[in-house]
């Protein structure tokens, strides 16, 4: 089993963080894994993505040309990555800020996240409810895994963290 | 320390790991794509109580760690390509007055601010000296974050026993991505006390210590080169490392690559084995020395061998191979630099081709 | 029969390299003086700068470093952080402090580090063959100005230590000079204090010492001596400076 993804969207959506939860989940299942972070010029904003690769064997690049999952978050990604997932692969769309449609022979599922996260509470939250939605449907790393990342990574923080984290992973997975 | 594994990115292994190593003293100035480093630098030598300085230039970090070594201390720094760039005054003098110390270089695109995609093309400047005079520096390539980790271990070490500037070439792949790394329990204690009899302490009941690269006398400067030398020798001699696969057997490609790139060409090499290609695999772990006996013995095996070397880079590791290899086979080249990372898909086109 | 003048233990018994008249004799000994006096001489760590006194460590008997040209409080800055306990001083000239270290003179100054500061101001490079340095007097001759230097072209005379004593943390600065015995007398003192500053974990301290380089300067040593009076110290006042 090789699973490559790759997440894309704005700076500020917690790009980054959602591939080192579902790269720190996999870590902890004894998975071989790699996670690599890219950014623009732009301290804020512009466009943040990162690659994770999950495997059962030795992992050579950590780049990705060809991913098995594309996971994006906001319209310019899907633009600039919509070419960059395996005929056949799986396709997760934020249809909150995705507003163009992908064509080709993909497995496609779309929420709309950002709203999701913004009923919760928090807008800040879509990472995790698209994070949740990646894991339900892919489930190459166990969802309790990717729940007990968080709740290591809130520690320290305030207690209500983890609770809406929680809340946000599991809501479109249920 | 108990034996842990955390996730953690290859420029935060090496930090992790020359603080594990003993290093006492920091010194550098930000610069992407290894800020991750001297960030994790500055947080655990100010845990530890050791010296982290952020300095006011690569001029002045590289200059601090020139202090810092002559006062005894196991001391390194750390930069990008343009900012190693900048250092390359300090590690001649370093290398002139014999003071170990490590270097961490994250390359990333060039000539100039190039970009801050990763890169190998600094392998000149760090395996041929880099500054002015005779003089090399021992030259590591990590190629995982397991390894960055066990390299600053080897780095101080190979710095202490030859008094040496050693370099840690890693590129900005290596340094950002993020691995598992299993902290095993080291002892290294033994290195950070080790006696440096040459150190500035203060002349207490010795004579004065006077650190230097500096030979006026006539005759004087030629006979320590030839010390120098001499050293250099004894080196390549002891200390070239490598990681071969399938080199047991005769094969008809061997591919040669390092770091990085290393890991995309094994993927490559194992997937044109699964197609019957009978190919074989040299990593060179330390650039300089370079591992050449190998290559010898690999073309002994099979006369019409050849090599293919693959590079983030548009060919400079190649020279040394060819150097190697001397004539005796077909050494291939195939590189790219400034933002584009071969793939697995374009060096299996490659090597079909050849 | 009482022996009244003799070598410091500081210093070792070796002719230096320096022309005559030049003022890195004098500054040497002055630097061995207060070392001996203050009973430092197995603490103390010279760093030696690129330039003139570039061996500074042949005639000074204690543990010494030599150092990159301009470099000298960088490698001073890293001695001092590990090894507190021990009085680490740079000995350097205008080109090597106030223009290729420029950076490094400002910002270790800035950082407030435990350092003593000697610096040789003779106003032109000497060991390259007389060129312009940064404190080059306005009209001076040099091998990079034939026609004198001209502020329109080459800048006004860099006051270093005025610029360093805006910095809130330095704490000591005197300019000195070495044109006649009495003024040999305060150098001494003010090296010393700058000395015991660092003893005392007061922090940053800089001595500029005007010194004379008849070479150069194309005179003879008693002229130089009456330049430095008359041209020198007008353009470079004399005294605490902070």
């Amino acid at each position: 089993m090789t699973e490559r993804i790759i997440i894309a969207g704005a700076g500020g959506q917690g790009i980054m963080i959602m591939g080192k939860v579902l790269a720190e989940a996999a870590m902890r299942e004894n998975k071989f894994v790699t996670w690599l972070p890219c950014y623009g010029a732009e301290v804020r904003g512009g466009t943040a993505y990162c690659m994770v690769t999950v495997a059962d064997k030795e992992i050579g690049s950590p780049w990705i040309d060809l991913a098995d999952t594309l996971i994006i978050m906001n319209n310019p990604s899907l633009l600039r990555f919509k070419n960059r997932v395996k005929n056949k692969g799986f396709v997760i769309l934020n249809s909150s800020l995705v507003k163009d449609s992908l064509k080709g022979n993909f497995l496609i599922l779309k929420h709309d996240f950002s709203d999701i996260a913004s009923r919760l509470g928090n807008i800040k939250i879509a990472n995790m409810a698209a994070l949740g939605a990646y894991a339900a449907k892919k489930k190459t790393v166990k969802m309790a895994t990717l729940l007990e990342v968080i709740r290591n990574m809130a520690k320290g923080y305030k207690q209500e963290l983890f609770g809406i984290n929680k809340l946000a992973l599991l809501s479109v997975s249920k | 320390m108990v034996k842990k594994k955390i996730l953690i990115t290859g420029n935060e292994a090496l930090a992790e790991g020359a603080i594990q190593a003993g290093c006492l003293f920091y010194a550098g100035y930000p610069i992407t794509p290894q800020n991750e480093l001297i960030a994790c630098m500055s947080k655990r030598m100010i845990e530890m109580g050791r010296v982290f300085i952020q300095a006011e230039s690569e001029l002045a970090a590289i200059n601090m760690v020139y202090g810092a070594s002559a006062a005894g201390a196991r001391s390194m720094t750390s930069s990008s390509s343009p900012g190693v760039s900048l250092k390359q005054e300090g590690i001649s003098y370093l290398a002139g007055a014999e003071l170990p110390c490590v270097i961490v270089n994250i390359m990333r695109g060039g000539p100039g601010l190039g970009n801050i995609a990763p890169a190998q093309s600094d392998y000149f400047q760090a395996t041929r000296g880099g500054g002015h005079g005779d003089y090399r520096c021992i030259v590591l390539s990590p190629s995982s974050v397991q390894e960055a980790y066990e390299h600053m271990f080897k780095a101080f070490d190979l710095a202490d026993k030859y008094h040496i500037p050693v370099i840690v070439l890693g590129d900005g792949m290596l340094g950002q991505m993020m691995e598992p790394l299993i902290i095993k329990p080291t002892n290294h204690e033994s290195q950070t006390k080790n006696q440096k009899p040459w150190a500035l302490t203060g002349c207490k009941g010795r004579k004065p210590n006077v650190v230097k690269s500096f030979f006026m006398a006539e005759g004087d400067l030629e006979k320590f080169n030839l010390k120098l030398q001499d050293k250099y020798r004894e080196i390549e001699n002891k200390e070239a490392r490598y990681e071969g696969l399938f080199l047991d057997q005769a094969q008809e490609l061997i591919m040669v690559a390092y770091g990085s790139m290393a890991r995309i060409a094994k993927q490559a090499l194992l997937n044109l084995r699964d197609k019957k290609l009978k190919a074989g695999f040299i990593r060179p772990i330390t650039l300089w020395p370079f591992p050449k006996e190998i290559f010898g013995q690999v073309v002994r095996k099979n006369p019409k061998v050849k090599f293919l070397v693959l590079e983030m880079s548009y060919g400079q590791m190649v020279e040394d191979v060819k150097l190697a290899v001397n004539g005796r086979a077909v050494v291939e080249f195939l590189g790219r630099s400034g933002g584009g990372i071969l793939s697995e898909d374009e060096i299996i086109k490659y090597a079909k081709s050849i | 029969m009482q022996k009244v003048f003799s070598r410091p233990q500081a210093l070792k018994d070796k002719q230096t390299h320096y022309c005559p008249g030049c003022g890195h004799g004098i500054a040497h000994r002055l630097v061995a003086e207060a070392v001996d006096e203050l009973g430092i001489r197995e603490e103390v760590i010279g760093i030696a700068p690129v330039g003139c006194s570039v061996i500074a460590y042949d005639y000074w008997n204690f543990d010494c470093s030599e150092a990159a040209h301009g470099r000298a409080l960088a490698v001073a800055t890293a001695i001092k952080r590990l090894k507190p306990q021990n009085i680490v001083f740079t000995y350097q000239g205008d080109g090597d402090l106030a223009a290729i270290g420029t950076a490094e003179t400002i910002h270790t100054a800035n950082r407030g580090e435990n350092l003593t500061v000697i610096f040789i101001n003779n106003a032109v490079y000497g060991m390259t063959g007389g060129q312009m340095a940064p404190t080059t007097m306005l009209g001076q001759k040099t091998a990079t100005t034939v026609k004198g230097r001209d502020p329109t072209l080459h800048g006004y005379p860099l006051k270093i230590s005025e610029l360093l004593a805006s910095l809130p943390s330095v704490k000591y600065i005197e300019r000195v000079s070495l044109h006649n015995p009495q003024e040999v007398n305060k150098a001494k003192k003010a090296i010393k204090q700058a000395f015991q500053n660092q003893i005392e974990g007061v922090g940053f301290s800089l001595v500029e010492v005007l010194s004379s380089c008849p070479t150069y300067w194309d005179m003879p040593p008693v002229k130089a001596l009456d330049w430095m009076k008359e041209v020198m110290t007008k353009e470079f006042p004399l005294g605490r400076i902070k």
